[in-house]
């Protein structure tokens, strides 16, 4: 493990299904969590974001995206917090929240436009309440907390979900982030998928206490969830957009997970990742134990786990089909929306680019 | 007063002289009141009306809410103000100084320049960044830059200086009306300028004149482009010159990104010659910039090189060296004398 000198994280679901008994008064059971509906949809949630995910790996491989970070191993951490979420909450992501932007609504091959270069951005944040990816790490928090800012000034019952994973925790941004949040009281959560490296850097090269502690120093609550427990993950985040939604300003939760491939597909973690360590996080599968408590408790039968099957092939079918029929954008785009109003030197260069094209004996 | 045709008379436009303090802080009280978008953020910028007054009072008449002292972090006031933007604020930003405005540089340069073009247009960032600029007050070390260079390389940013005290109120409105993130530099060195100001809510059409240069003199022989607070030097230059039987053109920029440069490039096929004033240090500094330009579109009409005026290629000195370090009259002179010789 990549911490063992901290305290077991909080779960209710075992890595083997089964229930644990509330281990907190913030983590409570909620009475709905175990309703059959409800497990199915996180199931299927976190089922056919593995499945973008195994797509994605596969499209980069045959060249079809530049790069793609996967999010596999991180799926109970990301689709259960995003279910938490009511309809005007917004999310602000990093560049690995493709479970979040699952449960938001993006479309798939909507997201992976950013990763095969045809946009920077792929969806409309106002419509989906969810912000475009952010890849400078950190400063995504920032931005969550001054949207918290807004809706505490608009008297809005929303309320704002900051993602970020270990590695960023040492960005100035998400500390100052911390500052603004707690002496503003604005409702937003800070939730950090420690998932244990940050690129090459396993979690000691960021802090030497538990990410909590330096949280806890800021003025907030804090939780240490089992970032594999979807249960877990679902019920921490209710209860932290509750708290902060009723005034009771910003939440910390560190949900402990593992980042099971590689950073992105350029990566090669077999240069740095102790051996053992992916074996032993391959018993605590999200997907798996939750698979084990649903059969269990009789909330699904084979036919419907069968038919998520047919359904995530799909999926996998329709982004393989939509990336490839993807064609490049039109080259004078490029030129769009630098501003919102007219700007003369953005002007003068789309002309002389447009002339250049145009001219007789120059290749465009 | 009545009109000739009996009607009734019109209100006069309310005028007062008064220094460019005084000018930007009723600007910003004519946009806090005309939009309740509108928000003030910044370091001591409530209780205490910020470190030169710009923001006086502001708090006490709109609240706490809307006038916003932050805690000391740069980074933190952009990238809260980006979120704010995001909600449908307008955030208005004080950074303390010109020094200081580097910790921010990343949720500047990065996020807000970019954000407009990432989102293809779906999300508009209107966020005004107030800096106090530039040298010339005997300040200490990291109260005296020009850092515009940085900014008006940035696509995504528009960048903005008033040189007087109207232009600083009708800018600032100018400035908060317009869609797009502008970095608004306030010559620190004219803060306490006097002149008289025409107090009247600016027409859309006067706001779209902002974003143009304007000329303030026009002469035969020279043409000095300047922006900030090296306009007031240069019109002192050219006025002194007229002794020496110089005629010279003076050229107030206000934009520095966009840049409006017809009217440079018009004055220069005139007078065949250019001096451009700026603090800033001259290396890949606007003089850079604009010189290229100039040599682009009017080579056939120059008499004598693109002069620039600016600070050698060395940090800000200590202040008892910035007399020495900073453009004034006698060297705006002494590179017109040098483009007349030729």
């Amino acid at each position: 493990m990549t911490d063992v000198k901290f305290e077991a994280p909080l779960r209710l679901l075992t890595p083997e299904g089964t229930l644990e008994s509330a281990p907190s008064i913030e983590l409570a059971m909620p009475t709905d969590v175990l309703e059959p509906a409800l497990l199915r949809s996180l199931f299927r949630d976190m089922t056919l974001t593995r499945r973008v995910d195994t797509e994605a790996t596969a499209l980069q491989r045959t060249g079809e995206l530049g790069l793609w970070s996967s999010c596999l191993g991180q799926e109970a951490a990301q689709i259960g917090s995003a279910h938490a979420m009511a309809h005007n909450d917004f999310a602000f992501p990093t560049y690995r929240e493709s479970g979040v932007a699952w449960v938001r609504g993006v479309d798939p091959v909507a997201l992976l436009g950013l990763y095969r270069g045809t946009t920077h951005g792929g969806w409309n944040p106002q419509e989906k309440q969810f912000a475009l990816f952010t890849i400078v790490l950190g400063a995504q928090v920032l931005h969550a907390v001054g949207y918290a800012m807004g809706l505490q000034r608009d008297e809005s019952d929303g309320a704002v979900i900051a993602y970020f994973g270990d590695g960023a925790t040492s960005e100035g941004d998400v500390h100052e982030a911390m500052v603004f949040a707690t002496v503003q009281s604005a409702p937003v959560v800070f939730f950090c998928q420690n998932n244990g490296w940050a690129i090459s850097e396993p979690v000691h090269r960021q802090t030497t206490v538990p990410f909590t502690q330096r949280a806890a120093g800021y003025g907030m609550p804090t939780m240490r969830i089992d970032g594999n427990d979807v249960l877990a993950s679902l019920a921490a985040t209710r209860w932290a957009l509750a708290h902060t939604r009723e005034g009771g300003g910003p939440v910390f939760i560190e949900a402990v997970t593992y980042r099971m491939g590689a950073h992105t597909t350029s990566d090669d973690p077999t240069r740095y990742r102790p051996a053992g360590e992916l074996e032993y996080w391959a018993t605590q599968d999200p997907i798996q134990r939750l698979g084990t408590l649903m059969r269990a408790r009789g909330a699904a039968d084979d036919t419907w786990f069968q038919q998520l099957a047919d359904e995530a092939d799909a999926l996998g079918e329709r982004i393989r089909a939509g990336i490839r029929g993807v064609v490049d954008p039109e080259p004078e785009l490029m030129f769009d929306h630098v501003y919102a109003q007219p700007h003369l030197q953005v002007d003068r260069d789309r002309q002389r680019w447009t002339t250049l094209t145009t001219s007789d004996g120059v290749s465009s | 007063m009545t009109t000739s045709d009996g009607a009734q008379p019109m209100t006069e436009p309310m005028t007062e002289s008064m220094t460019m303090v005084a000018a930007l802080n009723a600007g910003l009280r004519a946009v806090l009141e005309d939009n309740p978008r509108t928000l003030l953020m910044g370091e001591d910028i409530a209780t205490l009306g910020g470190v030169f007054r710009v923001t006086d009072g502001l708090a006490k008449d709109f609240g706490e809410r809307r006038v916003i002292d932050t805690p000391l972090a740069e980074a933190g006031i952009v990238g809260t103000a980006i979120g704010l933007a995001m909600s449908g604020y307008v955030p208005i930003v004080e950074i303390q100084f010109d020094g200081f405005v580097y910790p921010a540089f990343d949720q500047i340069v990065t996020q807000l320049a970019k954000h407009h073009y990432r989102s293809g247009g779906d999300t508009q960032l209107p966020i005004v960044i107030r800096i106090p600029f530039g040298g010339g007050i005997g300040a200490v070390e990291h109260h005296s830059e020009s850092p515009e260079a940085y900014f008006v390389h940035t696509p995504g940013l528009r960048v903005w200086s008033p040189a007087d005290a109207q232009q600083a109120y009708t800018g600032i409105q100018a400035a908060v009306a317009c869609p797009d993130p502008i970095i608004f530099l306030e010559p620190k060195r004219r803060y306490w300028d006097k002149a008289s100001v025409v107090l009247a809510r600016p027409t859309p059409a006067e706001l779209d004149q902002m974003w143009t240069s304007r000329t303030l003199r026009t002469g035969t022989d020279v043409t000095l482009v300047a922006y900030g607070p090296m306009v007031r030097t240069c019109v002192e230059a050219a006025e002194s010159m007229t002794q020496q039987g110089i005629s010279a053109t003076v050229i107030d920029l206000r934009s520095l990104s966009p840049l409006d440069l017809d009217p440079v490039f018009a004055s220069v096929r005139q007078t065949g010659r250019c001096v451009m004033v700026h603090e800033a240090v001259e290396t890949v500094g606007l003089g850079a910039e604009i010189s290229a330009r100039i040599s682009e579109e009017c080579f056939f009409s120059l008499e004598a090189p693109v002069l620039r005026v600016g600070a050698p290629h060395v940090p800000y000195p200590p202040s008892r060296f910035e007399r020495h370090y900073l453009p004034n009259i006698d060297r705006v002179t002494a590179a017109v004398r040098q483009v007349m010789a030729l």
